[in-house]
């Protein structure tokens, strides 16, 4: 056998001072531990396999449905939508926190504070029945005459529920992720940015925002994460998203179990997908921090540069 | 822009600056004339950087009157009062003075050359190619060519700062600020910098420098000014003050800093 570097014989000899014979110490606690978790295991596996009321055929059957993987589609368009209308409005949101107008500091203060403060599932409820609190939508003078009038029932469909409930929401918390990724960028870069006659909008837009990135993105991606799961809640709403679709289906056959199995296992799979994506984004930050190196849209600029396909760099300082 | 050359660059009469309760500035007189270069000595809480920082509004003056170049800073006097100025004005004043920082605060996420272009390109909408070339040759004139596209991060702190002149000077601007230019760098690092601010000395640009490198101010100040505790203590010559100085406290701060 040829002795490699990574051969076990040719490790370095053993560590005792005098090159003596050592022995290891044993792990008995360790040993019970793995019999206990494999026999554990093997029990899990065993109910899983033999118990029929998993219904495996059944999950099977409906994996890959129509029913279900429209609904799965449904899913990520509402995560999708709710996440970029959050995204827009916690910028919004942020920026109105940070300002030295009183009111205006105020209004996204309050904004804040009740859609932290109230369940989303009761939020969502809200938005489903809201026709029973204004049954008509009009738009006019305040207090004075209205010029159109829409009912409340045909403007907000269970999608605009749902994709109000979800973003309005998400805004709150995005805020917060936005307005503490302003507040992480160094006030000596605002300044100099004044001074070089740079003004508000420019100064948050090509100085501030591209630096608050590195913190802002990452609990981003953990929003995106739950928010996937949390669409689910929108089942309550009569929206076919994966959950509902699940349901639709076992309302009528009566398969509850498999098909909830059906619609966790597409869960479990799109989250993993997001975890593994996440991991990629906090090691990228994690590491252009301790650089102070480039931000992700001029290193995607580079790389594209690089390809030979042409990219304004200096658009960035447009 | 006034070109009356009577008009001094900056005019300070009775400068009076508060925080709160606490006063800092009780009464500032200087002027500086077109191509002059001031520094301003004083020790630490003096109110050096906070008077340089009224000069392009990043504070605002509680009481005095202050010009650039002939015009108010941050007010337009209109029948007997000052009205505030609007932000986009206050910018455009901004922009005709570049100011350098202790800790340079170059962008980090562009490129030398991306720093210097941003706000030509951005605030005076000027062309591209136009900017393009003034930056370069700038970067040259600050011994900086061959770093036109590294990032601050992986700049030593006097190239970080020697990029930082050429950004402020990018806007080709009537006046330059320094505040503490090299106080933030190793002290093998410090003459690179003041090599390429004696050489805009030279050039007849008007600098006020906040600094301590006495030999700065002996080799290209035409005026030395020195504060403490919000007054203007003693000002001149540079041989006047640094070599010959009248007041106590100003010999006493002399023979610490040398
Ligand atoms: N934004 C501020 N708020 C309150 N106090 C300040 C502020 N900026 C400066 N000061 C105070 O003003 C005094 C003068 O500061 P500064 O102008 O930085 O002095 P110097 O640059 O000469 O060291 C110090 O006592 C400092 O604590
Ligand atoms: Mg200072």
């Amino acid at each position: 056998m040829p002795a490699t570097a990574r051969d076990e014989h040719a490790v370095a000899p053993t560590p005792g001072a005098h090159a003596q014979p050592v022995v290891k110490l044993r792990h008995p606690i360790r040993w019970a531990s793995y019999v206990i978790i494999a026999v554990l295991a093997a029990m899990f596996v065993n109910t899983i396999l033999t118990n029929p009321n998993y219904g495996w055929d059944v999950v099977g059957e409906y994996f890959t449905s129509v029913r279900i993987l429209d609904g799965l589609l449904k899913t990520l368009q509402l995560t999708a939508i709710a996440m970029v209308l959050g995204i827009v409005l916690g910028v919004g949101l942020a920026v109105m926190r940070l300002s030295s107008n009183p009111a205006v500091s105020g209004v996204s203060w309050l904004y804040i504070w009740f859609f932290r403060g109230t369940p989303i599932f009761v939020q969502l409820l809200f938005w489903g029945y809201i026709s029973a609190l204004y049954p008509v939508i009009s738009l006019g003078i305040p207090f004075g005459p209205s010029f159109v009038e829409f009912d409340t029932n045909v403007l907000i469909t269970p999608v605009m529920a749902a994709i109000l409930g979800l973003g309005l929401n998400e805004g709150a918390y995005m805020a917060e992720i936005v307005r503490a990724g302003i507040l992480s960028v160094d006030k000596g870069q605002t300044e100099a940015a004044q001074a070089l006659g740079m003004k508000r909008g420019r100064i948050l837009r090509q100085i501030v925002l591209p630096q608050a990135m590195r913190v802002i993105i990452p609990p981003t991606g953990n929003n995106t994460i739950s928010m996937l799961k949390t669409t689910s809640l929108v089942s309550v709403l009569a929206f076919p998203e994966l959950l509902y679709a699940a349901q639709l289906i076992y309302s009528d056959n009566f398969e509850t179990i498999p098909l909830l199995i059906t619609a966790s296992i597409w869960y479990i799979i799109v989250t993993s997908v997001l975890t593994v994506g996440q991991y990629y984004i906090e090691r990228h930050y994690s590491r252009s921090e301790r650089l102070a190196g480039p931000g992700v849209l001029s290193r995607i600029a580079e790389l594209q540069r690089r390809r030979g396909v042409t990219v304004d760099t200096e658009g960035e300082a447009r | 822009m006034t070109a009356d050359t009577r008009v001094p660059m900056v005019r300070a009469e009775d400068i009076r600056k508060s925080f709160g309760h606490l006063e800092v500035l009780k009464g500032i007189n200087l002027e500086v004339q077109r191509g002059e270069v001031m520094t301003l000595l004083g020790p630490s809480g003096s109110g050096k950087t906070t008077f340089i920082r009224l000069i392009n509004h990043l504070e605002t003056i509680t009481a005095g009157r202050l010009t650039v170049d002939g015009q108010l800073v941050g007010y337009r006097e209109h029948q007997d009062r000052l009205h505030e100025l609007r932000e986009s004005e206050v910018a455009g004043m901004r922009a005709e003075i570049g100011m350098v920082f202790q800790r340079f605060n170059l962008f980090p996420h562009m490129t030398a050359l991306q720093n210097i272009m941003a706000a030509p390109i951005g605030v005076r909408r000027e062309p591209k190619g136009v900017v393009r070339e003034r930056a370069l040759s700038l970067l040259e004139r600050v011994g900086m060519s061959d770093k036109s596209g590294a990032y601050p991060g992986a700049l030593s702190g006097g190239q970080q700062q020697r990029v930082a002149i050429a950004r402020a000077l990018a806007m080709q601007p009537k006046l330059m600020l320094f505040d503490e230019p090299t106080s933030a760098l190793d002290p093998e690092l410090v003459g690179e910098v003041l090599d390429v601010m004696k050489d805009l000395a030279r050039s007849g640009m008007t600098m006020i420098v906040v600094t301590h490198e006495m030999g700065f101010a002996k080799e290209v100040a035409d005026s030395v000014v020195f504060m403490d505790d919000g007054v203007v203590v003693e000002a001149g010559s540079p041989d006047a003050v640094l070599v010959d100085p009248q007041h106590q406290r100003t010999r006493d701060f002399i023979s610490k800093v040398l």
